[in-house]
């Protein structure tokens, strides 16, 4: 009996702690409407700002005083990144709130290993909840006093927040603006301000969540990410914007996992995911959201139509393509792998972009697909005893297969709740090659899948990489091009018109979804061809960004910017990683500079100009 | 007090006003009359900074508001009251008026809770009650009070009569005209004369998104010709 009653309070003290940090994301997403994908970095300092607090602290007063002042310091550095980063761009596309937000991530990542080290920090116990107190009996089980502490920390915090919410103007004008706030403008209240205190508030929340973390689990440069998926999970589940849905939902995943954990050890990553699934198939918007019904901005806002493609750029293109073809002649080893590197990366960009660009819909979790046409090809060789060289040509399908499971949940949503359901499935798919490592051998991924008859790094090798992913980036193009691509267009364009005549968009959404997952699977296989082996990193949320990241870089107008955003991206990091060890830092800064100054990717160098040379280039665009 | 000198506005890149001009003056109640989509919501919005008019000015005693945010707009003085009334749904009838509260300003009727519950007695028993569970006449009668609630010395009042049964149409009538008698400017927006001429001095026609007429509401009623040609269904 003791023993479940423990294994419910540990569950329910798992849920405050992970109320604390997702509060915070669903307020600010509430308010502002901007996916903080940086909430996890702020997480994270709270713990560091934590330890070095409290090492300097003494007494209970000292170390509570040291976890509530890091919150509030935390909350200071969640403003200033408000003012500097996302003030310029909250009427920009999700896209590039993502890119900006991501930017933070890789800065906060350097910045906090520069300060507090590579290793991981361990806390001091709490005063009071440390030696013979540090555990009670509880019906014969012993359960950690400090577990109880967070139940009570968080519980004050709700209370703390309800009395906010519903007893304070500022919380008024919050909970108004979370329904309406261009109406709540309207009325004379400065947005501005307003978005302003509650990214304050947000990230005081991640902040104590982080400190309360501390004499639990210490601080690690992991934990950004580690807490990325579980918040984002109850948030959606509770419905974007409900600080009472993420309340209940956080309770309801914990509380199963707490419980799933003596049935399914192996499982408790996917056990999450399920719920997820289970909740939006029944309540898309989750459990108190509601559907959104103005779109305020679209994807990508690309209101030209496809371009033919100029007699110049055609020109430009065989150039590129003739030389890639006659490198061999000239470059060897390593130059010719980072152009293999740069092909694989060029077709899951691109194979994003269409799906992003041409259909309209910002998918967050695209490494779903490349790492699973990576794990499918490996799988196969291992398993299956097929030859690498036909792998390749399976792994698309079963990429393709994953994305119709996935894109049936996804493509009922749009705009942000598209974006995180699919990056909540790609983290399904990832926890499950994670954890389930009788199959996938999880961290240690599986190797010496190399093809049997073209030898890596062989001439014949790059050929088969470039034809398959020049290939494919080619198909994708022609498929835009078709009476099919048209209709995708529409939909991005006008879902309510399309619909009018005739045409089922979701259908057609559904069917890219599924050939863009395919293209970007074959990307995968070719990435498992050439290195030989795969592990989890391909999956992650990092990889996804890394593609959005591209993307973004080269401009979503067309498709010449997925490949061009690939090569700046890789030959980018290739040269960071060189020159500096903080090379996440600095790429983070420059990201973040490129989204503030350039709002359309380096494809809008020329426009920047123009804009500088030309006076008026609204009205012009107006005429 | 108001001036619009031609304004432009758009929707991405629908043309919606072209030139639309209009002059209200204080103490007056001028009806901005037209039929469905004749761009009537638009005007309203392009004056409180919701639609930023690509030219043409917007002066409101005396100052540019053009290219001002809306909440710089309304604390000028202009109150804006939505078409579809926009209350907070999950918010209280009290907490809507605490949303639209602004400090006084001068020369202009000051509002408090009471003194609104004094103009819309129904909101007065339902105080705790949430937006979602007020009746179609009730929101409209919380739309006004909440904007009322930032001491406006002039509002955009859109459709207030629409979709409201005969004796809320009544109420609201005499409500406006207390508001006038207060000392409220007021441009309202109608589709017909029927409520207009209940309450308004003055009317301006829209169609198209061109201003087709302006002259008193007594004249209107007299010109035959111009109630077919642009208010008639
Ligand atoms: N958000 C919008 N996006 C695009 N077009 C719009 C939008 N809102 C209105 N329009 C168009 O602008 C035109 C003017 O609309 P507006 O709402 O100003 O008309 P109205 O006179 O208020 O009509 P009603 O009497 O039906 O309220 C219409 O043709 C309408 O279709
Ligand atoms: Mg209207």
């Amino acid at each position: 009996m003791g023993f479940y009653l423990v294994q419910l309070l540990t569950g329910l003290s798992n849920a405050c702690a992970l109320f604390l940090v997702a509060s915070g994301l669903t307020l600010i997403f509430g308010v502002t409407r901007i996916v903080n994908f940086s909430h996890g970095s702020f997480y994270m300092l709270g713990a560091y700002i934590a330890y070095t607090l409290v090492e300097q602290s003494s007494g209970a007063f000292g170390f509570w005083g040291s976890l509530l002042l890091a919150g509030i310091a935390v909350g200071i550095i969640g403003l200033i990144v408000e003012l500097i980063v996302l003030k310029p761009i909250y009427k920009s596309p999700e896209l590039y709130q993502l890119v900006a937000t991501f930017g933070v991530i890789l800065v906060i990542q350097d910045l906090a290993q520069w300060i507090w080290g590579a290793e991981d920090l361990f806390g001091r116990r709490a005063p009071g909840f440390k030696g013979e107190n540090a555990t009670v009996d509880i019906a014969g089980t012993l359960m950690p006093t400090y577990d109880l502490a967070i139940i009570a920390i968080a519980l004050s915090v709700l209370g703390i927040l309800w009395f906010i919410f519903n007893r304070t103007r500022f919380g008024i004008l919050v909970r108004a603006a979370t329904l309406d706030r261009e109406m709540v403008s309207a009325l004379g209240v400065n947005q501005s301000l307003l978005f302003s205190g509650v990214f304050f508030l947000g990230s005081m929340l991640a902040g104590i969540g982080g400190a309360v973390q501390l004499p639990k689990g210490g601080a690690s440069l992991l934990m950004d990410f580690e807490i990325l998926s579980p918040i984002f999970v109850v948030v959606v589940i509770g419905g974007m914007g409900s600080i009472w849905g993420v309340f209940v939902a956080s309770i309801l995943v914990s509380v199963l996992q707490a419980f799933g954990v003596l049935f399914f050890p192996q499982s408790t990553l996917v056990l999450m995911f399920l719920v997820m699934a289970v909740v939006l198939i029944f309540r898309p918007w989750g459990l108190y959201g509601k559907e959104e019904s103005s779109t305020e901005h679209a994807a990508g806002e690309i209101k030209e139509p496809l371009r033919e493609v100029g007699s110049k750029m055609k020109m430009v293109f065989l150039t590129i393509i003739a030389l890639l073809i006659i490198s061999p002649i000239f470059l060897e080893g390593y130059n010719l792998n980072t152009i293999i590197d740069v092909l694989v990366f060029c077709l899951f960009a691109a194979s994003l972009h269409y799906i992003l660009g041409t259909g309209g819909l910002v998918s967050f979790g695209h490494a779903a697909f490349y790492g699973g046409g990576a794990y499918a090809a490996a799988l196969l060789v291992t398993y299956a005893n097929t030859p690498m060289e036909l792998a390749i040509f399976f792994a698309p399908f079963l990429a393709g297969f994953v994305a119709l499971i996935i894109g049936w949940f996804c493509v009922r949503l749009t705009g942000v709740y598209f974006a995180m359901l699919t990056l909540a499935f790609a983290q399904v798919l990832w926890s499950i090659v994670f954890q389930w490592s009788a199959v996938t051998k999880g961290d240690d991924g599986l190797t010496d899948v190399y093809p049997q008859i073209i030898t890596s790094g062989s001439i014949l090798h790059y050929y088969v990489v470039l034809i398959l992913a020049v290939g494919g980036i080619i198909l994708l193009r022609a498929m835009a091009h078709t009476p099919f691509g048209y209709s995708l267009r529409g939909g991005r364009d006008s879902s309510l018109r399309s619909e009018a005549i005739g045409m089922d968009v979701k259908l057609i959404q559904m069917s890219s979804f599924v050939f863009a997952g395919a293209m970007a699977g074959l990307a995968g296989s070719l990435f498992v061809f050439t290195k030989g082996s795969v592990f989890p990193d391909e999956m992650t949320i990092a990889r996804s960004f890394d593609a959005l990241l591209m993307v973004f870089l080269g401009g979503v107008q067309s498709l010449t910017g997925p490949i061009s955003g690939a090569a700046a991206f890789t030959l980018l990091h290739e040269w960071l990683v060189q020159i500096t060890e903080y090379w996440r830092g600095c790429l983070g800064i420059l990201i973040i500079c490129i989204v503030i100054l350039l709002p359309n990717g380096l494809a809008g160098i020329g426009e920047l100009f123009r804009n500088i040379f030309t006076k008026t280039p609204k009205e012009e665009a107006a005429k | 007090m108001l001036k619009v000198k031609k304004i432009n506005s758009y929707y991405g890149g629908a043309h919606i006003l072209h030139d639309v001009s209009l002059n209200v003056e204080q103490g007056e109640v001028v009806a901005l009359l037209g039929r469905n989509g004749a761009g009537k919501s638009t005007t309203m919005k392009s004056i409180c900074g919701l639609v930023q008019p690509k030219s043409g000015v917007v002066e409101f005693m005396g100052q540019g508001m053009q290219g001002k945010p809306p909440y710089h707009i309304c604390r000028a003085g202009i109150g804006y009251v939505p078409e579809e009334r926009r209350v907070f749904s999950e918010l209280t009838i009290l907490e809507n008026l605490e949303v639209g509260k602004r400090s006084a300003r001068q020369d202009v009727p000051q509002w408090s809770h009471e003194k609104l519950f004094e103009l819309f007695p129904n909101l007065a028993e339902r105080r705790q009650n949430l937006g979602s569970q007020l009746s179609g006449g009730e929101q409209q009668m919380l739309s006004i009070a909440r904007t009322l609630m930032g001491n406006p010395s002039f509002i955009l009042l859109d459709e207030p009569s629409e979709g409201l049964a005969p004796v809320i149409v009544e109420q609201m009538a005499l409500a406006i005209m207390e508001l006038k008698k207060q000392g409220v400017t007021i441009l309202l927006s109608e589709q017909n004369l029927h409520f207009a001429k209940l309450v308004a001095d003055r009317a301006v026609i829209l169609e198209s998104g061109f201003v087709r007429y302006g002259g008193t509401i007594v004249e209107l009623e007299a010109d035959e010709e111009v109630r077919t040609a642009y208010l008639m269904v």
